[in-house]
Parts: C-alpha cells; structure tokens; sequence
C-alpha cells in the first residue's frame, strides 16, 4: 500500500512539473513578456533595465526555478490586459466554476446511475429503448448547442429560468456563492442541466454496459436461483459489482466537468474561470492562461490520484495482488 | 492483369463480411447516405448552393433577417431563411459544413499520421522509447482532448503575428485537434503491433534483411490497419464537434470564412430577437452530420469485432 501510494504520488509530481514546464514556456517564449507588459511610449533604456528587474536574462533553469517557486506560492504574475495579479483574478472566479461542477456532478450521478440500472433491468421494454435513443442523441448533441436549445426553450419562448450570469451572490468571506438566493439558484438550472447532459449519458451507458455484463455471470443467476428477492439480488450482488469501473469514469468526468465548464460558461456568460480562460485565449492573455492550466492540472492529478486510491479501497482484489 | 486484379478486389469487397454486415444493417445505409448527401452538398457548394453568400453584389440587405420560406414573411428564393446580413442560411450552412469537415478530415488524417508512426515505432522498437512515448499518451489522456485543443490553438495563436491570423487559423485548428487526437491511435497501433512483430512473416522479412522501416511499412502496418478504421470514424465525429465549438467559442474559423460552428456562434446573436433560424438549422447540420458519423462509427465497430458474429 505504501509503495503503491508513493508511486502515484511520484507520477504526480512528474506530471505537475511536466504542466508546469509548458506554462512557463509559454509565458516565456510566446511573444515578448516585456512587449506585453509596457506600453508603446517606453524607452529601450527602459526595457532593458526592466528585462534585467524580472530576471529574463537569467539561464533558463534558474527562470523555471523562480516560475514554480512562485506558481506553488499561487504568484503566477501580472494579467498583460487587466494589469492585475492573476491569483486574485482566478480565486474570485473559482467559486462560480467549482459551484457548477459541484451541481452538475450531482444531477449526473443522481439521474444517470438510476437511469442506467433500470435500462440494463428492463432491456426490452419501450421506454428502455426511448432512453437508449436519446443518450445517442445526447452524446452527438455539443454542449454548446444543448446550452442554446435550452437558452431558446425554457428562456427566450418560455420565459421561465434566467439565460445569463449567476443572479445574486452572497459573499461568505473570500468565497461568492449562488446557493442562497433564489434568483441564484435559478440561474443554476440551465446551466448545470447543459453540463451535466453529457455525463450523465456517459455515466447512464456505462453503468447499463457493466450491469448487463455483471447480471450474466454465475453469482448473479445462483443467487437468482437460491431464491433470492429480485430487489436484492439487483442492488446488492449486481449494482454493487459495477462500481469500481463507474467510480474511476466519474472520478475522471469530474474533472473533465471542469474543463467542458469553460462551454457552459461561455454559452451562459457564467463569471467563472472557464468564462476567463477563453477571453485570455482570445486576447493572447498568457499568464492567465499559464495560471489556468496549471490550476486545472492540480485538480486533474488530485482527482485522478484520489480516484486510483479509492479504486485501491473498492476492490479488495487489488490489494491481495499487491501485498 | 491489372484489370483482373482490379476486378477481384470489387468482388472481394462485394463477398467480404463487412459488405455482408452492411447490407443487413438499415441504420448503416441510412447514416452513410446522409453522410454522403452532406459531403456531397459541401464539396459541391459553388455548383448547387442556391445562392452565393459571399459574393458581396448578389447579397441584398433588404433579404435581412428573413423567416424560412414555409413562415408567413419567407421568401421562397431562401428555404431556410437569411440572416442579418441577407445570406440564406441553407447556403451558408453548404459553404459552412465545407469548412466544417475539411477541418474534420484534415485533423484526422493528421492524428492518424502522428499516432499510426508512433504507435508502430513504440510496438516495434520497445525498451525506453516505448516507455517515453506511452507515458507522454499516459499524461495527455488525463486531460480531455478539448482542453488540449484549446490550449494549443491559443499558444499557436500567441505564435502567429495578428495581421495573418484569419489566413493560418484554420491550419492552427487543424494541428490543434489533430495533436489533441493521436492518443488513441497510438496505443491501439502499439497493441497490434506487439503482437504482430512475433509472427513468423514479420520475422521472416526481418532475417532476409528487410529494413525495420520498410517492415513496419510494408507488412505490420496493413495488419494493423481494422482497429485504426472504427477509431478513425468516431474520431471524425468528435473533429468536427471540436472544430464546432472552438470555432464557437470564438477561438477557431474566423466569421469571414465561417463553418458551422462559427454560424451557430453568429446567430446566437440573434436568439434573443426571436431570430431562431439563423442558430437552430446550422447547429440542426452539425447535429445531423455528426449523429450519421456517430452511428457508422458504431456500426463499423461492432461489424469488425470478432466476439458479435
């Protein structure tokens, strides 16, 4: 257990300093620093000596040394557009993202495990089918436009749910959340449905996939055949045996929550760090996009790792190999 | 003898299990016509698009905004409507999938190049090469193929000075999502690849001094070439979805030249006006495309795997 907990930990760390080292290439090499820091009117005096303040005529190694020095401190530098520190830029941003991830991993799971066991139970009947049909529509559907659909839907002919922003937001410390108001929550519907359609299709067919597979084999049918209520035979022998997979999919979903966020913000203008990530890419802004991956690599690598160590706690099997 | 070769290999395919599988199976003829019609409508786009959208004198602002023709205001000279500029959308949705799946197509082949090379070379050669390549595919695998695309567009768009950016972007898109595919070629590839380089042929080839790229070339290659097929297909899919929501994004085609997701961006605009055709039938292409994509992927898999025969 140590020694596999070390080594994970290790691929970790290598993966960080890989991430790490491509952000600061790309704050280093794409595009002049100094040319996006100053303005037109600077002297070449100037220039040089600010070259010469922040140390860009240092040897490369001695550069990324400093680079992560400052990333693990949470310092990744001066947005080049907003001229403001970029760690404070992405901490008021985070709560919005972290909220829709939190809410559409929820629906997910919520909808899509039930969903899935009751597809694989009642594989021939008519609303089986009509789910099935669906979830293919649903995985063709890009998250952008399922956003749009129901922007047009529920917001533009219904007039039900609000399209954009995040309502009102109450502040707890340095933390602005949506859970408490009415319109901020309302805000949340649209957006945490468009985020959570495409997992929740993924994680409806995989865990039909596994339920099937595991209602084949022996154990299942002998506790059929000792008598056993179908109820218990469905949830506690067969759901039960489909988790390890399904946990590892929806531990990597997660973070890809995260990631397929940057659509969801921009379709519904969320305040988010996906919102801010893709107005950086737009303007070429490149610390915050160095903050931004780096960022989103750390959830990655946490959530993988947990997942692995977990996987490690659900299936006993693993453990008998190891030791 | 050419002709008799040529001859044989049509009715070998017309004989084979694929073409067999094929012709039972409806929702395998139905995606491919679509598909075809779709491709087809694309590359000829000049010759059967009812009218030019981007010939500045054949527009006329007082076509603006237009209902599609079946509405109570619609012109019957633009099925689909037109958009604030006086397009017609069903024009703009022909030129658009042309840049849609030249996007798809172009990034795909490029994956496949990429992943193909490094897969066989990682299978064949072994040892610390295969070790570096597969924990390279290991780390770009835990991050989702949309975030990698975006990023290196935005690197690549970082790279290229500003005034040339509308020429190279769709070049810049096509290495992004190309990069962003080639994972899982690679590994498949490398799979195949180790077990077929202990067969006697590729040994045989290797004792009567055949070079290892010559080897790879000619003999491991085609042997590896079934799995490549169903990935390539599904990959096209999730192409031109990735090119769709880059370009809607507002990171991918550039509006003068737009593909359908740059469409469905512009005529999100329009949404909140009660504009709804400038959105709903560009983003209605994409989803038809891409479900016939998805559906020949399915079939094509499930045709060439050995267990469901």
């Amino acid at each position: 257990m140590v020694s596999f907990l070390f080594k994970r930990l290790m691929q970790s760390v290598i993966v960080m300093f890989t991430v790490a080292l491509i952000a600061f290439s790309m704050f280093r090499f794409v595009g002049d620093p100094i040319n996006n820091m100053v303005g037109q009117d600077t002297s070449e005096q100037e220039r040089i000596e600010l070259r010469e303040r922040l140390g860009l005529n240092d040897p490369f190694l001695v550069q990324f040394g400093r680079f992560s020095l400052n990333a693990i401190q949470g310092d990744f530098g001066v947005s080049y557009k907003y001229r403001v520190p970029v760690s404070g830029m992405i901490a008021e941003r985070m709560p919005a993202t972290l909220e829709l991830a939190f809410v559409a991993a929820i629906l997910s799971l919520v909808v899509g495990i039930p969903l899935g066991v009751y597809t694989a139970l009642k594989r021939n009947s008519f609303l089986s089918k009509m789910i099935m049909t669906t979830s293919l529509i649903g995985v063709s559907l890009p998250t952008f436009l399922t956003g749009i659909m129901l922007i047009l839907f529920f917001g533009v002919v219904l007039r039900w749910l609000p399209t954009f922003g995040r309502g009102d937001v109450i502040e707890l410390g340095s933390w602005s959340t949506g859970f408490l108001t009415a319109s901020g929550l309302k805000s949340l519907i649209l957006p945490s449905i468009t985020l959570a359609l495409f997992q929740l299709t993924l994680i409806m067919r995989l865990v039909r996939a596994e339920m099937l597979e595991v209602l084949r084999t022996d154990f299942v049918k002998f506790a059929k055949a000792r008598g056993l209520p179908n109820r218990l035979v469905n949830f506690k022998h067969a759901l039960k045996n489909t988790l390890v997979p399904v946990i590892t999919i929806t531990g990597l979903q997660l973070g890809s929550l995260i990631a397929f966020a940057i659509i969801t913000e921009s379709v519904f203008q969320w305040p988010g760090m996906g919102l801010l990530f893709i107005q950086a890419i737009a303007d070429v802004d490149i610390p915050i996009m160095a903050a931004y991956l780096v960022l989103i690599a750390f959830f990655f690598v946490m959530i993988n790792m947990i997942v692995d160590i977990l996987y490690y706690a659900v299936d006993p099997r693993l453990r008998a190999d190891n030791e | 003898m050419e002709n008799i070769v040529e001859k044989s290999r049509i009715a070998r395919i017309l004989d084979s299990d694929i073409w067999h599988s094929f012709t039972r199976s409806p929702v395998a003829i139905i995606s491919s016509i679509v598909t075809l019609i779709v491709i087809f409508s694309a590359v000829f786009a000049p010759f059967i698009a009812p009218n030019d959208p981007f010939d500045l004198v054949a527009i006329d602002i007082m076509d603006s905004s237009l209902p599609p023709a079946w509405e109570v205001e619609g012109d019957p000279r633009f099925l689909l409507g037109t958009d604030d500029q006086g397009r017609g959308i069903l024009s703009t949705i022909m030129y658009g999938a042309r840049i849609s799946l030249f996007v798809g197509f172009a990034s795909v082949i490029f994956s496949m190049i990429v992943g193909i090379s490094l897969g066989l070379i990682s299978g064949y050669v072994g040892g610390r090469t295969d070790a570096i390549i597969m924990r390279i595919a290991d780390i770009q695998l835990s991050f989702p193929a949309i975030l990698i695309a975006l990023l290196l567009d935005g690197v690549a768009r970082g790279l290229v000075p500003k005034e040339m950016h509308n020429d190279v972007t769709i070049y810049v898109l096509v290495f992004a999502i190309g990069i962003s595919g080639w994972v899982q070629y690679a590994r498949t590839v490398r799979g195949s690849t180790l077990v077929e380089k202990n067969k006697e042929y590729v040994q045989a080839a290797r004792i009567i001094g055949i070079r290892p790229g010559t080897i790879l070339r000619r003999h491991v290659l085609p042997n590896v070439m079934g799995p490549v097929m169903v990935i390539a297909t599904i990959h096209l899919a999730i192409a031109i979805i990735t090119e769709a929501t880059l370009s809607f994004l507002g990171v991918g085609v550039p509006p003068t030249t737009p593909s359908l997701g740059t469409l469905i961006r512009i005529g999100n605009e329009y949404l909140f006006s009660g504009e709804w055709w400038i959105t709903i039938f560009p983003g209605a292409a994409l989803v038809i495309l891409v479900l016939a994509v998805n559906l020949l992927g399915d079939w094509l898999r499930d045709a060439l795997n050995p267990k469901l025969r």
